[in-house]
């Protein structure tokens, strides 16, 4: 029994990772007043490209760079549109999501010829695992005791990219609650006139906060495809942006909440992946799909105010127009 | 009047001759796209395969998202563009609404049956191939637990997971098999993160041999096997080369000699009930040199022995679409 949940909580984290650094990317943005559904467009950009330059130049490094590089031109698109050109930022997210989409398969064919399709990574042109100290080799484990396993599996054993997507969460929580910038920054989404009158720019914070979230969105792109993966593959990014808007309310745009609403979804969708561990420990069958369809399910009855009530910031969606 | 006779008529005759000219195949891929290592490039190389040996040549298109499927259709038929294949068991409404508005024009559908007198329709005996790599992976297997991963789900993918555990459960009957899909609509064919995922979970539940018949999501399960150590089995075309050495085996499913095949028939093919099998090379198991050293001739023997059994009718493997149901698997 244990050691099945160890090894589902291990799953979790790998499938909420993604989740988490879109969410506090969406966190960023909408808090400042600016909606953003390019989530997944985004990601989706940062995917290919850390791919395709991690698999030029051999170093997944540089492919990170270049991944929140070209989530960040993403996200000045977005800012363009709906920040200095009042656009709708709803349609401005969803253009964005259509060019990613889009995108990315045609300028991969044209430099690779796979098909959309980046070249294999191989050794330093991937995230390997990190193995921390004293964490269980093979044979080791059959004799362990559950709380090794629990360091080994759980604590050991992820990317990177995992460690910092975790370490984002307390960094936004103190950037957002206990900085000047984070008061500023949460003051624009809810009263951008009351900012704007104090005598601090609108403008400059929001295009800071896009930034922030297209810089979070790079990395989580990055990491499905260079340690997730060996590689990007048209719409690998399947839908995670939307799961990740989905846990943003769930969470009522707050960071800590954000992580447990991703780490809920994505135990959600680890425990999706064993059906017959429910069948084993609960005696039930249940539909591999129910488990699919929670995070949704579960954000729909947050919306409808079943559970306390979900209250978006008060200027989100709104470009600011300053008085003359 | 004479003036406006001729030329009429030499209009009439450039049309013709433009007809003629672009009584071409055309293929239309499926949303797995080209390039997707697996069913769709294996179309594709059959029609490159025919425009190479013929130096005719073809026009093509990948889908982008359902409602192209009959719009797709009626502008090869439009075009004069004869035959027409199709590269998935998803076109069968599209088709059968549009086959009749064509009736000189040859429609070959891939994967699914279309009753319809220009429509010729191939299906392939997968369930007969998965049973022979499902023999592989049991007989690879050193924890007697063997894995399948398909990609939607849908009564074709159960058959190949019917009879893949089919075959596990003929060369060694205390295997156990382990089978998820990677879910209900058809992103399940472009998830790899997803694929990985179940190919770890699969791994935890002692599986260490795994079969994916999951279109792009595959490549994911194959990576996952190869990171971790395990073995894995490709499908549709032949995948061993990805991870050398790695990959037990291939699961061959000739889209490739059903779209030469069509385009070499060329219009006015044979229509109707087009089955490929063991018995005329519709699907089989792939060896070379990336997976020589896993293959042992203990397999080969026993494999090739149920193979001959199969061909002649002495060993019949149970079709999941037959009846929907699996004697070797539960779902």
């Amino acid at each position: 029994m244990f050691l099945d949940l160890v090894q589902v909580f291990d799953s979790s984290f790998r499938m909420a990772t993604p989740l988490l650094l879109a969410c506090l990317a969406g966190l960023f943005s909408e808090r400042a007043g600016i909606f953003d559904i390019g989530l997944e467009g985004k990601m989706l950009a940062a995917a290919f490209l850390s791919a395709a330059v991690a698999a030029m130049t051999g170093s997944v490094w540089l492919g990170l760079l270049a991944g929140i590089g070209a989530s960040v031109v993403m996200s000045v698109v977005h800012g363009l549109a709906s920040i200095t050109f009042r656009g709708d930022q709803i349609i401005s997210g969803v253009a964005i999501n259509f060019l990613a989409a889009g995108l990315t398969v045609v300028v991969s064919q044209s430099w690779f010829g796979q098909g959309g399709r980046t070249p294999q990574l191989t050794g330093a042109g991937r995230f390997e695992t990190l193995d921390m100290p004293g964490a269980l080799q093979g044979a080791e484990k059959a004799s362990a005791n559950p709380m090794m396993h629990l360091y080994s599996e759980l604590v050991s054993g992820h990317t990177i990219l995992v460690y910092l997507a975790l370490l984002m969460v307390p960094l936004s929580w103190y950037v957002l609650y206990r900085t000047r910038f984070g008061l500023r920054l949460r003051a624009v989404g809810e009263n951008p006139a009351a900012v704007d009158t104090a005598g601090v720019n609108v403008v400059f914070l929001r295009y800071s906060a896009v930034l922030i979230c297209g810089v979070l969105c790079g990395i989580a792109g990055a990491y499905l495809a260079t340690a997730l993966q060996a590689g990007f593959v048209k719409e690998m990014t399947a839908g995670r942006g939307f799961i990740a808007l989905a846990a943003l309310i769930f969470a009522k745009w707050r960071p800590w909440h954000a992580l447990y609403a991703c780490m809920l979804f994505g135990f959600l969708q680890a425990l999706a992946l064993r059906p017959d561990l429910i069948e084993k420990y609960l005696a039930i069958k249940v539909q591999v799909q129910l488990l699919d369809a929670l995070p949704y399910i579960l954000t729909v009855v947050i919306l409808a105010g079943l559970v306390g009530k979900a209250t978006p910031p008060k200027a989100g969606g709104q470009a600011y127009v300053k008085e003359n | 009047m004479s003036f406006m006779k001729s030329i009429l008529g030499s209009a009439a005759a450039l049309a013709l001759s433009a007809g003629a000219a672009l009584a071409d195949p055309a293929i239309i891929f499926d949303l797995g796209g080209k390039f997707d290592k697996s069913f769709n490039e294996a179309a594709f190389n059959g029609a490159k395969k025919w425009a190479d040996e013929t130096g005719g040549s073809f026009r093509e298109i990948e889908l982008q998202n359902e409602a192209q499927r009959e719009q797709a259709l009626r502008r090869f038929a439009e075009a004069g563009s004869n035959p027409i294949v199709m590269a998935g068991f998803a076109f069968a409404s599209a088709l059968g609404e549009v086959a009749k508005d064509y009736p000189d024009t040859s429609f070959v559908i891939i994967d699914m049956v279309v009753d319809s007198p220009n429509v010729r329709s191939v299906v392939f005996n997968e369930h007969e191939g998965s049973y022979l790599v499902g023999m592989m992976a049991a007989m690879a297997s050193k924890s007697n637990t063997v894995g399948f991963i398909g990609g939607m789900d849908i009564p074709l993918i159960r058959r190949f997971a019917c009879g893949y555990a089919q075959g596990v459960k003929a060369a060694n009957p205390d295997a156990t098999v382990v089978a998820n899909m990677t879910g209900t609509t058809p992103a399940a064919w472009n998830d790899p993160v997803k694929g990985s995922e179940l190919t770890k979970a699969q791994i935890s539940q002692g599986a260490d041999v795994v079969y994916a018949a999951a279109g792009g999501t595959g490549v994911g399960v194959l990576q996952t096997a190869a990171d971790e150590g395990i073995l894995s089995i490709g499908v549709d075309s032949n995948q061993n080369y990805l991870h050398s050495g790695k990959v037990l085996t291939s699961m061959m499913k000739r889209v490739d000699t059903a779209v030469f095949n069509a385009f070499s028939d060329g219009p006015g093919l044979e229509t109707g009930f087009n089955v490929m099998g063991l018995a005329n090379g519709g699907v089989g198991y792939a060896v070379d040199e990336h997976n020589a050293s896993l293959v042992s001739a203990e397999m080969t023997q026993k494999v090739e022995a149920a193979k001959v059994k199969i061909v002649s009718g002495e060993l019949a493997v149970h079709d999941y679409m037959s009846d929907e149901s699996c004697p070797a698997l539960d779902f």
